[in-house]
């Protein structure tokens, strides 16, 4: 069904994978995920749209190794089949002519930013790109985002790379320098858009970043994926996954997101012992 | 355990008990996850069967939304006749097994039974999921259809409506596709109702019947996203059927919600049946319990997650409901069922509040007492909350099951497409039809949260409804 056409490993824990899923690749647009299953007693695991062709019927995926499903994912080899995909999920990214824009992404963040970056660029925006890793070596994507960027920063945890330090360090020396931003997009780990809202918030700068919480149908059922927004209960996958940064609670995202780690560590002990299946 | 005479052909005596259907022990139970009824074995459904008296102007059948022949297929199973039964009730109901087990049947077919009012009426829905099992037990058989009429219907939704309209429509000769946006075809009976009170290989066997009609069910497709349903209509189906009922959790809206461990009743049950994560570690998706659940609301859907955290090893289970015993709309069975398995009812209670531990994790609720009022539109006495009242509980875990609001999806990608303010589909009363040409609706997407066989009567309908109008296109 949903046949593995290459993998690929960008960086220690982070694969590429393409993989047959012709009805997505029709219809997927830059800001949307899909919902895959690995096998028959597989969990629900959201993972963003990161390229697809349509005349080949395939989309591409980027994720990090961080738990059993990813893991079992990461396992898989070229041919081997995925048991479900379900997509293109969650509403598409408001691309339009903004002027300048400014796209973060950080970590495996950087993937599901691609996307966004060249349909931004395409409709004749300005984008200018920072990326951010813990190192050198997990930064991934970055011949990619140059290719549609008109300047791309970098910043690592370590200095190993770039600027040592946070990407919102440098989006914030870039608004000190007068540099005139008309959006920004943002997307990695919660700490680090939370940190970017609070750069561009008093700055009145719009802000948008795409939510992760844990999800299980993707389509408006369980209420799992809820996130507080201006006050507003949302369900990201069906509401979101982007919303205004400025409007989210990320103290609660940030809350929820753990709410199942001492069983995600269970399950891991589990397969290590008794392997994936 | 009521005794039974062969009945000569002298005026039949009335034997006013039902034979009471066996059921696992409370103490085995509470401790697994399989079917609490066990079912009729062949001599107590034949005993059970031999009661019916057969009454030429049959009442129960006007108490079944999906008409069957009752009084036939009662016949023949008090014959021993076990496949005429079924084949029988297969001409009017495709999802047998499910329907004798899930269907209110006390506020249907049996409430209308004649022997209703002389002593119990006679237990239809057992009888029915009784020839049901009956077949399935035995194998496959091959079902009729007509010849290919050459006309393609697409149905979105596989619950109980979107089922039985493709049933009905492949055994008229059309080409029927279901999408389905959920891995596995069943809606809530597969992703809701627990595997206690209805196993999922029976609605696997179901759905396998229905691909046997020719019907082709196509799971990972959510219509709107995936594609519209003028889409659907451009690519060459002749109508559209939308039964993608009512799965939108609701919530209380009060503080605290959003902590970990408030599950809606919607992602409760999808974890543990959908995901089965009742089998977490062998099964992937977790789940966490505490010491002590709550409960919110006192539906079916409550019941069903109050016993299923039972059996998850909670060691108190609380339902907490905010209006009194009389006015809880869960099933009969149901309730007994969960005050058997030790469940406690916290009636003329409301939540006001949850508050956590420095984690984000609930760690209590804050409640009200109420007392009732003067009846509301519903009919139903108000609940007011009595002043100075409140109180804490301490608790691991709480589901919100105070009800569910259709399905969007489809209503917020479909131009044209009437709806009300409450989300549900507007819909011609008879043939289902909605305001868009050659696109129907029914089941819960139509009506808000009712029923299997109210959802399966509506699918019915409009399979009738879309063969005429295709047949005339
Ligand atoms: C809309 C959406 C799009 C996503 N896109 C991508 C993507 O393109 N690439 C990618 O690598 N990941 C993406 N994620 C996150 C990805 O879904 C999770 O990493 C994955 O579900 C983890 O599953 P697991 O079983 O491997 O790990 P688990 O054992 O479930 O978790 C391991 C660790 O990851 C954390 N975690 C669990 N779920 C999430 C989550 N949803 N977000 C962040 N951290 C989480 C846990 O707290 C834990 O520390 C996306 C999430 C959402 C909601
Ligand atoms: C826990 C629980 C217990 C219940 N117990 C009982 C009971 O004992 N007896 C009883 O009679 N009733 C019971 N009910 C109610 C009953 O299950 C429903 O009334 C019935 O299932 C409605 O059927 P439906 O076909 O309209 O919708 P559903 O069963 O909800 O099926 C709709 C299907 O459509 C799919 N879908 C939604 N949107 C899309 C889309 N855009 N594209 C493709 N597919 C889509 C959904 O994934 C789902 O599979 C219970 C309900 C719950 C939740
Ligand atoms: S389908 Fe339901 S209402 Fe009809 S006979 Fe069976 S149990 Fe009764
Ligand atoms: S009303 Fe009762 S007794 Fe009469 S035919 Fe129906 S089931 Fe039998
Ligand atoms: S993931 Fe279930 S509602 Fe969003």
């Amino acid at each position: 069904m949903y046949k593995i056409v290459a993998i690929q490993t960008l960086a220690p824990q982070t694969k590429l994978i393409i993989v047959h899923a012709p009805e997505v690749a029709e219809k997927a647009q830059a800001g949307q995920f899909v919902i895959l299953r690995v096998d028959e007693r597989g969990e629900r695991i959201p993972l963003t749209l990161v390229d697809w062709k349509p005349k080949n019927g395939t989309i591409v995926l980027i994720f990090q190794e961080v738990g059993v499903s990813t893991k079992k994912l990461g396992s898989l080899n070229v041919n081997e089949e995925l048991f479900d995909v379900v997509g293109p999920l969650g509403n598409p990214s408001d691309i339009k002519y903004y002027g300048t824009a400014v796209v973060i992404g950080g970590g495996v963040g950087i993937a599901p930013c691609l996307p966004i970056a060249t349909a931004l660029q395409k409709v004749g925006n300005e984008v200018i790109s920072i990326l951010g890793a813990r190192n050198e070596k997990l930064l991934i994507l970055e011949e990619e985002m140059k290719r549609v960027s008109t300047k791309v920063h970098i910043s690592t945890d370590d200095g190993s790379k770039g600027h040592k330090g946070f990407v919102s360090d440098i989006l914030k020396s870039l608004i000190e320098k007068g540099n005139s931003i008309d959006v920004v997009y943002a997307i990695g780990p919660s700490v680090m858009m939370r940190a970017v809202a609070e750069v561009t918030r008093s700055h009145k700068i719009k802000t948008i970043v795409s939510l992760n919480p844990i999800m299980v149908d993707g389509m408006g059922m369980c209420g799992a994926c809820r996130v507080s927004v201006g006050g507003k209960v949302k369900f990201a996958c069906v509401d979101g996954p982007e919303f205004d940064a400025h409007q989210v609670d990320f103290d609660q995202l940030i809350k929820r997101q753990q709410a199942f780690i001492a069983e995600e560590n269970l399950a891991l002990e589990h397969i290590e012992k008794h392997g994936g299946n | 355990m009521g005794a039974t005479r062969l009945q000569t052909k002298a005026k039949p005596e009335i034997c006013k008990e039902s034979i009471p259907m066996p059921k696992q022990s409370v103490e085995e139970r509470t401790r697994n996850f399989n079917e609490v009824a066990l079912g009729y074995t062949k001599e107590q459904a034949v005993a059970e069967a031999k009661r019916c008296l057969q009454c030429p102007q049959p009442k129960c059948m006007e108490g079944c939304p999906v008409e069957i022949d009752i009084p036939s297929f009662i016949k023949s199973v008090s014959e021993f006749k076990f496949d005429e039964a079924i084949k029988k009730i297969k001409e009017k109901n495709s999802l047998p097994a499910i329907c004798g087990r899930v269907c209110p049947q006390e506020e249907q077919c049996q409430e209308n039974c004649v022997l209703g009012k002389v002593g119990d009426p006679i237990s239809i829905g057992r009888l029915e999921r009784f020839a049901a099992d009956c077949e399935m037990t035995k194998g496959k058989d091959i079902p009729n259809t007509k010849a290919s009429t050459g006309k393609k219907v697409a149905v979105i939704g596989a619950g109980p409506a979107g089922l039985t309209a493709a049933a009905d429509l492949a055994k008229l000769g059309h080409r029927v596709f279901v999408f389905e946006a959920l891995h596995k075809p069943g809606g809530v009976l597969v992703y809701g109702i627990p595997e206690f009170r209805l196993p999922k290989k029976i609605v696997e066997a179901e759905a396998d019947y229905i691909k046997r009609l020719g019907v082709t069910i196509k799971p990972n497709a959510l219509i709107g996203r995936a594609f519209t349903i003028p889409e659907l209509l451009k690519k060459g189906f002749d109508a559209v059927f939308i039964g993608t009922g009512a799965g939108l959790p609701r919530f209380l809206g009060i503080p605290g919600e959003n902590l970990s461990g408030i599950y809606s009743a919607n992602e409760f049950l999808i974890r543990v049946n959908l995901m089965k994560s009742y089998a977490f570690p062998e099964y992937d998706t977790p789940i966490r319990i505490g010491k002590k659940v709550v409960v919110i609301g006192a539906g079916n859907v409550a019941m069903d997650s109050a016993r299923s955290a039972l059996r998850l090893g909670a060691e108190k289970v609380y339902i907490v409901y905010r209006r009194s015993r009389k006015e809880m709309p869960a099933r009969v069975e149901e309730i007994e069922n969960a005050e058997e398995e030790g469940i406690v009812f916290k009636l003329l209670t409301n939540p006001i509040r949850f508050f956590g531990d420095e984690k984000g994790w609930v760690k209590q609720m804050e409640c009200i007492k109420m007392k009732l009022g003067e009846p509301d539109k519903s009919g139903r006495r108000r609940p007011i909350p009595i002043e100075g009242s409140e109180f804490l509980m301490d608790v691991d875990t709480a589901i919100i099951a105070i009800g569910r609001t259709p399905n969007p999806i489809i209503q917020l990608t479909t131009k044209g497409l009437r709806a009300t303010k409450w989300g549900t589909i507007v819909v011609d009363e008879k043939t289902e039809k909605t305001s868009l040409e050659g696109v129907y609706a029914g089941g819960d997407i139509v009506t808000g949260e009712a029923t299997v066989i109210s959802a399966m009567g509506a699918g019915k309908s409009a399979a009738r409804a879309i063969h005429e109008y295709i047949m005339k296109k």
